[in-house]
């Protein structure tokens, strides 16, 4: 960190605070008890420098001193603490680059000897009085590596030619969108999701699904007269008791309405000829259950659905596109002729703990 | 629950009070700490880490001057807290914060003044290594202006912000603070502006490296070249203990020394600095005016022609005494002037009306100056103790800062560095409804009076009439005299002692001065009007060349007060006495000495022939009796009677008596750094057009 002085020349001999500042000042001062002003320091010299072009001029630093009757060189020394407060004049767009390790890491200092070629040394103005930049630590935004902040917005995922282009417009009085440079929402991947995709996260359907594992069952009338305490199980949250139920939870929503495609046929047979449906990839101990409370319960029913079969399933078991995907009619195909499939042979060898029968 | 805390430090068991930090108990059981940051008289700052101990269980050491004793827990078998101030884990805790203290400060010993009483020199020996383990760039500091008494060489500054914390806290003007961070942090004042706080000298001797100093003494001395001679300081009349550094014949400098009733261990810029007055238009041989120009004359000159200027009828003689006169000359003048039969002596210059109702108590600060720390209300009459007994000052404010003081003032209105209530400014206020109730809801009320509100034509109203709301306030008790004036010239109250106000029939400093007489003596009084003179004949007695010795027709030169060993009563009351760190200047003599001369010139010869008979008379005065006390609450007795009221109090505003606070006496106005603080401080009170 250089050393730190008012520019006492640019700064001039006056400030005034912009009128529709003062309700922020009241504001802030309201926040603190008569004899306590001097609490609103920081804020009152940061709406000093917003009044003043981006910068804390001596004056400006003076005016808020008397507004908090506070001696000169106690608001001094909080105005060369904080490199917040800067005592030069910058330019209308102040470039604020992270050279912090993540950020140096992810090519920061391409991005200084940018700035240094499109604007100059460092706290230098342009002559136009548009750009100046400084380095500065860690903004928190490491995810978005590279990054600089210009005035109040974090302009992230830098490259040299990005920052150079901002720079260029900004040079133009061209306002440029804040935000992430590249094909990016915030700090989401880039290109889009890659986890949490399925739509039946987010609209509800899964709301059906009332059992969750692991829940300790509920014996309330035994423990009361046992004269135990209420909660076996040790929480400390607040949570829904589990309903005590002695019938198989339908797994299926039977009622659902289901409006493409159409409904693959279904068959009565011996459960003694039931295929491991789990056999298929893609398909677990639910997904089987609830296939054969659709009547399906062979590999040979499933390799002869039709498109719209498949359509209608996808639709009524909201995974759309997930038997296309992992390729059940394949699969099935296989397996109807006698034949195995790579996943079969991990199943039968029991490598999967998830088609394992469930035992409950 | 008990007050007390036991603590085990290097093995030796004790009990401290539970307010005691670590250090303070580490101290009380012997040990040593060093410290940087730390100091007794101001707030805790932990900042450089010198004073680590071992606690054992702790999992670091300890900085003790932060920690409080009564926060510490016992160990687990519930024995007291062990400390450990000595052994390898501290010996290497404090090797390595030296280590680091010294990573950036200059190797300039030689040619640093503070160089042979530093602080970080001496515990760098005693807990640094020998050497440096650094390799890179020591790190730079611009050297910053704080006016023209402190400088600075800031690359020596380790950041202990002892000077901040003095100028916020005990000197009241928050103008030094630590700028920047890191690194980069530095001392500084607001953009370099001078210190105006009239205690800025002692952030000299609070900065433990050589990063203050001591301006004008820049270059001039090494500490131990210095003869040093404790003494008592004569520029207010406080009379703080002072150190008086001298090389040869000249004075180098002036320090304080610690006397806790009185300055405790600061000292007012204008006592510190005035010591180059000292060596400057010095009278140092006797002058007679011949043709109308002054002659350097033998002293048997001078005494033939002051004995015929004092062979005039008596009553056309009159002797003013001034403001730093001790107490053996004003007793050996008096002693002459009325043999002599001379009645027109006063020891008032201003004009005051105190001393001549012959009860010392209401001359005296009663309450005394420690005492105010026990006053809960404080009503000052037209005095400004800031400028006239600065170091007090600064004592009220520590006061209203720590403690339940509050303050009142009836006089001009100044910045006191404290808050007061301001009554109004003229003697009527003293009446008021709202002044009683101001000092009735106290415990300890205190009324100090000054110059300014006794110098007023009803003086002696307004003395009556304070020591009669002394009394209906509850401010004169058994055990408290809350009724004090308070002096600014250091001889005043010796002089009062002796005796040295008009004799029966006498006429007072405004009479003398008034014109009609015939010879005028003046010792050392500069600080009157002299323009109705013209007809007399003037000896001046003193040490110093300043408005009486320009106007006089003799010149008797005397010694100054570092140059004798010479009695003065502060404020309080107090009897102290100065010791000789110099020789006189050239001819010049001790006072009372000249006068015993003069006497025997005369054929009046006084009966005493040496000092110690001087003050084997003087002490037929109880008064004298005994040095360094001061009565304080014993004189409460006789505050009870109140005086009679002479007239009624009047409307007219007081006005400030001093003008200048760094020019008040004549020795004040030879020293070149007090010229220049005045210039300075002057400049500030005038609105500057640009820079």
């Amino acid at each position: 960190m250089a050393l730190r002085r008012f520019d006492l020349e640019a700064g001039g001999d006056t400030f005034a605070f912009k009128p529709e500042t003062e309700e922020k000042i009241a504001f802030w001062r309201g926040k603190y008890p008569a004899e306590k002003q001097r609490s609103a320091v920081i804020p009152m010299l940061w709406l000093a420098q917003k009044d003043n072009n981006g910068w804390l001029s001596e004056p400006a630093m003076r005016e808020v001193a008397d507004r908090l009757e506070m001696p000169y060189i106690r608001v001094y020394e909080v105005a060369t603490f904080y490199t917040m407060f800067r005592l030069q004049p910058v330019g209308k767009y102040h470039v604020q680059l992270c050279g912090t390790t993540p950020c140096q890491l992810r090519g920061a200092e391409k991005l200084k000897e940018v700035c240094q070629k499109e604007i100059g040394d460092i706290m230098y103005v342009t002559d136009d009085g548009r750009l100046s930049w400084e380095e500065v630590e860690c903004l928190g935004a490491c995810v978005n590596a590279p990054m600089v902040q210009i005035n109040d917005d974090y302009y992230e995922d830098l490259t040299p030619e990005t920052l150079s282009q901002i720079l260029g417009k900004l040079k133009n009085g061209v306002e440029v969108a804040p935000g992430p440079q590249i094909d990016r929402v915030n700090s989401a991947p880039e290109g889009g999701a890659t986890t949490l995709t399925d739509p039946s996260l987010f609209d509800g359907s899964r709301n059906s699904v009332a059992t969750l594992p692991n829940l300790p069952s509920a014996e309330p009338a035994e423990a009361e007269a046992a004269g135990k305490p209420e909660a076996a199980a040790p929480t400390n949250t607040k949570r829904e008791e589990p309903v005590a139920s002695n019938t198989k939870t339908t797994l299926i929503d039977t009622g659902k309405k289901v409006e493409t495609g159409e409904r693959p046929a279904a068959v009565t047979i011996d459960p003694a000829s039931y295929d491991d449906l789990k056999r298929i990839k893609g398909i677990g101990p639910k997904n089987e259950d609830a296939l054969n409370e659709l009547g399906i319960y062979t590999f040979k029913q499933i390799a002869e659905w039709t498109p719209e079969n498949v359509d209608w399933v996808e639709d009524f078991m909201s995974f759309p596109g997930r038997i296309e995907r992992e390729d059940w009619i394949a699969q099935a195909k296989t397996l109807a002729e006698g034949g195995e499939t790579e996943f079969s042979k991990r199943v039968d060898a029991g490598d999967v703990p998830s088609s394992q029968e469930d035992e409950d | 629950m008990t007050d007390l805390f036991k603590i085990n430090i290097d093995g030796k068991e004790i009990e401290v009070p539970k307010t005691y930090t670590l250090m303070q108990a580490c101290e009380e059981a012997g040990a040593e700490i060093p410290r940087f940051c730390y100091h007794e008289r101001l707030s805790v700052a932990g900042n450089c880490r010198m004073c680590l101990v071992e606690w054992e269980g702790a999992p670091k050491p300890i900085a003790s001057c932060a920690q409080n004793v009564g926060d510490m827990r016992p160990n687990r078998d519930g024995s007291p807290p062990n400390i450990r101030t000595k052994g390898a884990y501290v010996d290497k805790a404090r090797n390595g914060v030296m280590e680091f203290l010294l990573i950036n400060h200059p190797l300039d010993c030689p040619i640093c003044d503070q160089g042979g009483e530093c602080d970080l020199q001496d515990q760098a020996v005693a807990y640094g290594r020998a050497g440096s383990r650094y390799e890179e760039n020591k790190r730079a500091v611009e050297d910053k202006n704080m006016g023209p008494l402190v400088k600075t060489i800031m690359t020596r500054c380790i950041q202990c912000t002892r000077c901040v914390r003095f100028v916020a806290e005990v000197g009241g003007v928050e103008e030094i603070g630590m700028i920047s961070r890191g690194e980069s942090a530095e001392i500084t004042t607001y953009l370099e502006k001078n210190l105006t706080s009239e205690l800025s000298g002692n952030v000299i001797d609070l900065c433990p490296v050589g990063a203050l100093t001591s301006k004008p003494y820049a270059f001039n001395a090494r500490p131990w070249e210095l003869r040093k001679t404790s003494s008592i300081d004569v520029m207010d009349a406080m009379g703080a203990a002072i150190r008086v550094d001298a090389k040869g014949d000249g004075v180098m400098r002036i320090m304080p020394e610690v006397n806790e009733d009185i300055n405790e261990e600061w000292l007012s810029d204008k006592s510190r600095f005035v010591w180059d007055g000292l060596a400057r238009q010095r009278l140092d041989t006797p002058y007679v005016r011949v043709d109308g120009r002054l002659k350097p004359a033998s002293w048997g000159e001078a005494f033939a022609a002051a004995k015929e200027a004092l062979s005039k009828p008596a009553e056309k003689i009159g002797v003013v005494a001034g403001d730093l006169i001790e107490v053996e000359q004003a007793k050996a003048a008096l002693d002459l002037f009325r043999s002599l039969g001379v009645q027109n002596t006063d020891c008032r210059p201003a004009g005051a009306k105190y001393g001549t109702d012959g009860v010392r108590e209401h001359y005296i600060l009663n309450p005394t100056l420690a005492g105010v720390e026990e006053a809960d209300a404080l009503l000052l009459v037209g005095v400004n103790p800031r400028v006239e007994a600065a170091v007090w000052n600064a004592r009220i404010r520590k006061t209203w800062l720590w403690a339940d003081l509050k303050v009142a003032l009836i006089g001009e209105a100044a910045d006191l560095t404290y808050d007061y209530t301001h009554l109004g400014n003229s003697a009527d206020a003293l009446s008021k409804a709202e002044t009683a109730e101001f000092l009735k809801g106290a415990k300890r009320p205190m009324i100090v009076l000054g110059e300014g509100a006794l110098c007023h034509d009803d003086g002696e109203a307004i003395l009556a009439a304070a020591i009669k709301l002394a009394n209906e306030t509850g401010a004169v008790a058994d055990d408290w005299a809350g009724f004090g004036v308070l002096h600014n010239a250091a001889g005043r109250v010796g002089a009062l002692d002796v005796g040295f106000v008009p004799g029966e029939g006498g006429e007072a400093t405004a009479e003398i001065l008034g014109g009609g007489k015939e010879t005028i003596v003046l010792l050392g009084a500069d600080d009157t009007d002299l323009s109705k003179t013209s007809a007399a004949t003037v000896i001046y007695v003193g040490s110093h060349g300043d408005a009486g010795a320009s106007r006089a027709d003799i010149i008797l030169p005397s010694a100054a007060y570092t140059e004798m060993a010479a009695t003065y009563v502060n404020t309080e009351g107090r009897v102290q006495v100065t010791s000789k760190a110099v020789q006189p200047k050239g001819e010049a003599r001790e006072g009372w000495a000249i006068f015993r001369a003069l006497s025997d010139v005369m054929g009046k010869t006084l009966p005493y022939d040496t000092v110690e008979a001087l003050r084997e008379s003087l002490r037929e005065n109880a008064v004298f009796a005994g040095i360094g006390y001061a009565p304080g609450a014993a004189g409460a007795e006789a505050l009870k009677a109140v005086p009679e009221g002479a007239g009624s109090l009047s409307g007219t505003p007081f006005t400030p008596v001093i003008g200048d606070f760094y020019l008040t006496n004549p020795i004040a106005r030879a020293s070149k750094t007090m010229a220049e603080c005045s210039a300075l401080a002057t400049a500030l009170d005038t609105p500057v057009a640009a820079e």
